[in-house]
């Protein structure tokens, strides 16, 4: 089992999301979150004072998937999330030790 | 706790030692009136006092009918002339010619006796009218109260939302009951004849000094908890009319004080502005003081003139604020250590901010036109215009000029601003400019509000909402602007001096002006004085300033116990800046 992290742009989370349902991944948890990479953040005016913006809103996106679904998922990611400019993020893979359907109690693979 | 029993007990003994004294002095009028409804004559004081009107049943005659141009109805006889004055010919010319027409008058209205019964009717309804306007307007700017609540809270942090809108919703009642128990009748309690609703004279104890030879009027006393002969009907229109005021200027400090001032030291400040803070700069001008009788006492134009409030409401205001954020210091973070402007708080909601200025700027229709206390002035059109086009050339100044030369960028807090500074600027001189005076008024006070918020972050006195620029600065702005401007069209009697009011711009001279300019000279060192009091026994009291760590939380639940917004997230910047080592 492997677990893709995906920081994306939030304008891209309903591509990113279609993307991965037509190859047949249904399901993923969403954060909010801030962040900023190599780009750096910008300068704003307010009543006169100079502010910088460092960190700007992305979206993080989780989903935990058998080894052999990895990457096409990330493919899929890739395709939807790119615009070509700075900021569209990156993608992480770890592996997962264990995971449980709390309903059913199904463990392992059959739990994704 | 023994400093909440001190200040509890201090409170209850200040307003229980008034009540009782006022209650007792009334006591005659209070238990004869109750007794005789129909011999309200027997229940007068053993003084000639005009007799109070609580029924409204008395109120607006034959005496009130007037026409457009003020001439009354009823002509009465002149006043007997006395020895020295038989000998001025113009006096005698002027005696004859009154006699001859009040002798007309009464042959006349022998003649045509049911002319004269009409004409009470026709005089009553007058007062009608002017009641319904008094107090409609009043309403109007009670309104204003929600304008000002929703203006700071917006340019606030959302961690502070329910403690500063707290303050805003809190100051209505606190003010209205110091105003209540005696403001108004130190303000007011020598106002003299209610003119334009019914004439009545019962606040006729205005509290004077003379100094050579000259009257200063220095604060009313009768009126006290709207009892003897403060219980009269054309008096608690005025008193509505006047406590909405003076709320604006309750509310006004809040804004500059905000994110980091106690409830509890609020609290003890809403007890002194509506008391005492307010009302003794309002009765040297509006009360008949001796500001307004700088015309009658040294020919100064028709002394300090305020139409409706830059100075008593406005500039009161922003001084008490200014003198506040001073003393509570800068939010922390906002100014590193040696005083730059560093890290700006941003607003939380400016969705809010605009929609409370829009309020304020729909109820300043009842704060400008309303100070007429006369619907059947027909002034109110060219004030209420005047109104409009200030608000709107100070809004348009303010964002061309933040534009185009100072950040590149339209600032919606700024254009606020800019639209109120044009509205507190015109407050004065509403009643006595044209339309372009107005129009120069607002662009003046549009461009002063941009420089005033970037001078007082310079000098590090952090006003979280502008407070001292809008109201401060061109409260200031709007009574020298009288000087100015005052074309010559209206005002005639105005503080008992006769002749419209004309300013430097329109051949008057510069009487005007230095009247203007010792008004809010006063304005601005009695304030300054009234503040540092009441700010220095506030933090005996209680300290005025929270601790660092509720300023970090936020004031919401450490201050108030309730969260502004549970459960939902209206304001991710809500962090207080860290200073770096």
């Amino acid at each position: 089992m492997k677990k893709i992290e995906a920081i994306i742009k939030p304008f891209k989370l309903e591509e990113v999301k279609d993307a991965l349902g037509e190859i047949g991944i249904e399901g993923m948890t969403v954060t909010e979150v801030k962040g900023f990479g190599r780009q750096k953040g910008h300068t704003e005016i307010y009543r006169g004072s100079e502010y910088t913006v460092d960190f700007l809103p992305k979206i993080k996106l989780e989903v935990v998937l058998p080894n052999d679904r990895v990457e096409a998922a990330t493919a899929a990611i890739v395709k939807a999330a790119k615009t070509g400019k700075i900021g569209d993020g990156k993608i992480f893979v770890t592996t997962i030790d264990d995971s449980v359907r709390i309903r059913t109690e199904e463990k392992g693979d059959k739990a994704l | 706790m023994i400093k909440k029993l001190i200040t509890s007990i201090a409170a209850l003994t200040v307003f229980g030692a008034l009540s009782l004294s006022s209650v007792h002095a009334q006591s005659t009028n209070a238990m004869a009136g109750m007794a005789m409804t129909n011999a309200p004559e027997a229940a007068a004081p053993a003084s000639t006092d005009p007799v109070p009107d609580p029924g409204g049943i008395k109120t607006g005659a034959a005496g009130d009918a007037q026409d457009a141009g003020a001439t009354h109805f009823v002509v009465s006889a002149p006043a007997d002339l006395s020895d020295d004055d038989k000998k001025d010919t113009n006096k005698v010319a002027a005696y004859t010619d009154a006699k001859k027409a009040a002798d007309e008058y009464t042959a006349q209205a022998k003649l045509e006796p049911l002319a004269v019964k009409l004409a009470d009717t026709v005089g009553h309804n007058r007062v009608a009218v002017n009641f319904m306007w008094t107090l409609v307007t009043g309403f109007l700017v009670m309104f204003m109260q929600a304008g000002f609540a929703l203006v700071e809270t917006g340019l606030c942090r959302a961690k502070n939302s329910s403690h500063t809108m707290a303050m805003n919703f809190m100051i209505y009642p606190m003010g209205m009951l110091g105003f209540y128990l005696c403001g108004f009748a130190f303000m007011f309690g020598g106002f003299g004849a209610i003119g334009t609703m019914g004439g009545y004279a019962g606040l006729n104890h205005e509290i004077t000094i003379n100094i050579a030879g000259h009257p200063f009027g220095i604060l009313g006393w009768k009126g006290f908890l709207l009892q003897g002969a403060g219980y009269d009907t054309a008096a608690f229109a005025l008193f509505l009319f006047q406590m909405v005021f003076m709320d604006t200027t309750a509310t006004i400090p809040t804004g500059a004080a905000a994110e980091r001032w106690k409830f509890s030291a609020f609290m003890i400040y809403g007890c002194a502005i509506g008391t005492i803070m307010y009302p003794v700069f309002g009765n040297w001008v509006w009360g008949g003081g001796w500001l307004a009788q700088l015309g009658t006492n040294f020919g100064l134009g028709h002394g300090h003139l305020d139409f409706a409030g830059s100075s008593v409401v406005h500039m009161q205001g922003g001084v008490i604020a200014l003198i506040f954020a001073w003393l509570i210091g800068p939010r922390h973070g906002k100014y590193d250590k040696n005083g730059k402007l560093v890290h700006p708080i941003l607003p939380h909601n400016i969705p809010m901010v605009m929609l409370g200025t829009f309020i304020l700027a729909f109820g300043w229709f009842g704060f400008n036109p309303g100070s007429t206390l006369a619907g059947t002035d027909l002034r109110i059109a060219v004030i209420a215009v005047n109104t409009m086009i200030a608000g709107s050339t100070a809004a348009l100044a303010t964002t061309l000029y933040v534009w185009w030369f100072k950040t590149k960028k339209p600032d919606p807090s700024m254009m606020c601003n800019g639209m109120l500074a044009g509205l507190v600027a015109i407050t004065a001189p509403c009643a006595f400019v044209s339309a372009g005076g107005a129009a120069i008024i607002g662009i003046v006070a549009g461009i002063l509000v941009v420089e005033a918020v970037f001078f007082f972050d310079k000098i590090r006195i952090d006003d979280a909402v502008g407070a001292i620029s809008v109201h401060g600065v061109n409260g200031c702005w709007g009574c020298l602007s009288i000087g100015l401007f005052a074309d010559g069209t209206y005002g005639d009697g105005f503080n008992g001096v006769a002749g419209n009011v004309k300013g430097l711009f329109y051949g008057g001279g510069l009487n005007q002006f230095w009247a203007e300019l010792i008004g809010v000279t006063t304005c601005f060192v009695t304030l300054s004085l009234l503040s540092l009091f009441v700010y220095f026994v506030v933090e005996k009291l209680v300290g005025n300033r929270v601790s660092i760590e509720v300023e970090i939380e936020g004031l919401d639940i450490p201050e108030m116990g309730v969260p502004g917004y549970s459960g939902v997230q209206m304001d991710k910047e809500s962090e207080t800046p860290m200073l770096k080592a």
